[in-house]
């Protein structure tokens, strides 16, 4: 009995103990919070890879969460850094700064054994919202259409929708404007569309599934599903780098005043000709 | 000191730390309450738990598709792990040689050690492919979400049902044997209609499992925001909406992801409660 005691009494003290260890987190000195999109979250481990591998002595953890997850860690100053893979809203763009690090393409994909090639964006924007059900109505096959989305809040779902969904109702509500504000159905995505949270799923998904379409980031893509060209503009890297491909978005850093050295240094790193080279090399685009 | 005090001292530590345990769930109860209630009374209570529209941006938040799929995903779930679970333990109780069933029930149990990350990608990975080859629809559907949940509910049936099931008086056994009656004979009308209610608690306990269960529901389930209309149709839980949206609710939205909480929190506890129920009537009438 008494050993048990002695045991329990200990194992509550080493727990005290770990809970109030200053090195209990982060390891040796301090390391930069990067946190935020899934989008960004691949490229910006490997940067700190390299970033370490640089020997500064400064440490970097990058962690996924989302776009907005990462925005709240930096306003919460639980993370140095947000990564974020859409523009800033206005509320946020006062709140925050963001630092444009690359640009990366929505690529629409569906499965390999799909036989269209190209939508409109006009088509892109029917199918999702639920008016086009059939391959057969945009030059496929005779098979139901799938939708695969991402879930409410992320950062691609959120590039996707304003430059896909909002893209002509943008136009057609200024023209609207003077017409007393009507009030037009909302914009949605359709409701059967499925909703998985990362790239990586949306990838899955997709290479499974012949009646699949989904978007995702162009540089994750890696050639295992097929990428249907935009009005006519296949997003290869001349088309992107030359901004015909319509789908484009930044991928940014996002900051809360004045950045810590490390920080800082991290940044730079990021926008120096080493960094921004590996992005290029895993398919995103140079913002120099 | 003396061995009295002693006592006494380690009582009230004991005391303490059970408290403690209790402590935690009055305060998560209390949390998700304060966060969920207000606005399930803004919204209208009916209006939550009976509209299907969850629109997050506009403000809309009905989560009755997903009452009705978590309902869906459990009673499939029940389907498949109560009588795979049951007929493990009336074959471990009854027919099955002393070392066999030494050797199986462990294996049983150690379903329960698997993470539910390795449940739902064996899902996606195996799981959702042959449903959509074989039965058509996407894969990803409330039959996935069933076989996958069964499964990781069986442990909880088995073992629970083999303890009610020897609960039950040797003598009765013997007594059956001694009338003439087979080993089914008296499996079914004897041993089983003893062990009925603790069965039955088994089951309602599994189904709490199951109805909680949120990593391998998300990977399988499909997620989409419709009512299901067949087992082939993909489906969203209560767990899984709030799983997949919580990293980035904010405001409004995220107090309703916390009543969605409230909601699933009311359901598992009637289930537990249900469960203890059953489970005390039996221990009286045995008592009897």
């Amino acid at each position: 009995m008494k050993w048990i005691v002695g045991l329990f009494l200990a194992v509550a003290a080493a727990m005290l103990c770990v809970s109030f260890c200053p090195w209990g987190r982060g390891g040796r000195g301090h390391a930069i919070n990067c946190v935020g999109s899934t989008s960004v979250q691949p490229f910006a481990e490997m940067l700190s890879q390299e970033f370490d591998a640089l020997h500064t002595g400064q440490m970097v953890d990058v962690q996924g969460g989302g776009s907005t997850a990462g925005l709240q860690a930096v306003a919460e100053n639980i993370a140095e850094i947000g990564m974020c893979s859409r523009s800033l809203k206005d509320d946020e763009a006062r709140k925050f700064t963001g630092i444009p690090v690359a640009m990366d393409g929505l690529a629409i994909v569906v499965h390999k054994s799909n036989i269209v090639n190209g939508l409109t964006l006009d088509q892109i924007r029917a199918v999702f919202r639920g008016t086009i059900t059939n391959w057969r109505r945009v030059g496929g096959e005779d098979l139901p259409i799938r939708l695969i989305t991402r879930e409410e809040g992320s950062g691609t779902r959120e590039a996707f929708f304003k430059l896909v969904m909002e893209a002509k109702d943008k136009h057609a509500a200024t023209a609207l404007a003077g017409a007393a504000g009507k009030k037009r159905a909302p914009i949605r995505i359709y409701r059967k569309a499925m909703t998985q949270e990362s790239n990586g799923a949306v990838k899955e998904l997709v290479k499974h599934d012949r009646g699949a379409i989904g978007y995702m980031s162009l540089g994750l893509v890696k050639g295992e599903l097929k990428i249907l060209a935009v009005d006519g503009v296949y997003p290869s890297l001349e088309n992107v780098t030359g901004k015909r491909y319509p789908l484009m978005r930044p991928f940014l850093y996002v900051v809360k005043g004045k950045p810590s050295a490390g920080a800082q240094a991290f940044i730079d790193f990021t926008l120096s000709p080493a960094g921004q080279q590996l992005l290029v090399k895993e398919g995103l685009i140079s913002v120099r | 000191m003396k061995e009295a005090t002693k006592d006494t001292c380690i009582s009230l530590i004991l005391l303490a730390v059970a408290m403690s345990a209790i402590a935690g769930l009055a305060v998560i109860a209390a949390f998700i309450f304060r966060e969920g209630l207000p606005i399930m009374f803004k919204v209208g209570v009916r209006e939550f738990l009976f509209s299907s529209a969850w629109y997050p941006g506009e403000g809309r938040f009905g989560i009755f598709p997903m009452i009705i799929g978590s309902l869906a995903v459990t009673v499939g779930a029940m389907l498949i792990g109560g009588i795979l679970g049951l007929g493990c333990a009336i074959v471990l109780t009854q027919f099955c040689p002393r070392r066999l069933a030494d050797f199986l029930k462990p294996s049983i149990e150690l379903l329960a050690g698997i993470p539910s990350v390795v449940y739902g990608f064996i899902g996606v990975v195996i799981l959702v492919p042959l449903i959509a080859e074989y039965l058509g629809g996407p894969g990803l559907s409330v039959l996935a979400s069933s076989v996958v949940l069964g499964v990781m509910v069986l442990p909880t049936v088995t073992s629970i049902s083999i303890d009610a099931i020897q609960a039950v008086p040797r003598a009765y056994r013997e007594g059956s044997i001694a009338l003439g009656a087979t080993q089914w004979q008296t499996t079914h009308m004897v041993i089983l209609k003893a062990a009925w209610s603790g069965i039955i608690a088994a089951i309602i306990l599994g189904m709490g499992r199951a109805v909680g269960e949120t990593m391998a529901v998300i990977m399988v389930a499909g997620n989409t925001l419709d009512l299901p209309h067949s087992i082939l149709d993909p489906v969203r839980t209560l767990t899984s909406n709030i799983a997949l949206e919580m990293g980035y609710a904010a405001g409004d939205h995220r107090k309703a992801l916390f009543a969605t909480g409230v909601t699933l929190f009311v359901i598992i506890m009637a289930l537990n409660i249900l469960a203890l129920m059953v489970s005390r009537r039996r221990a009286r009438r045995v008592g009897a």
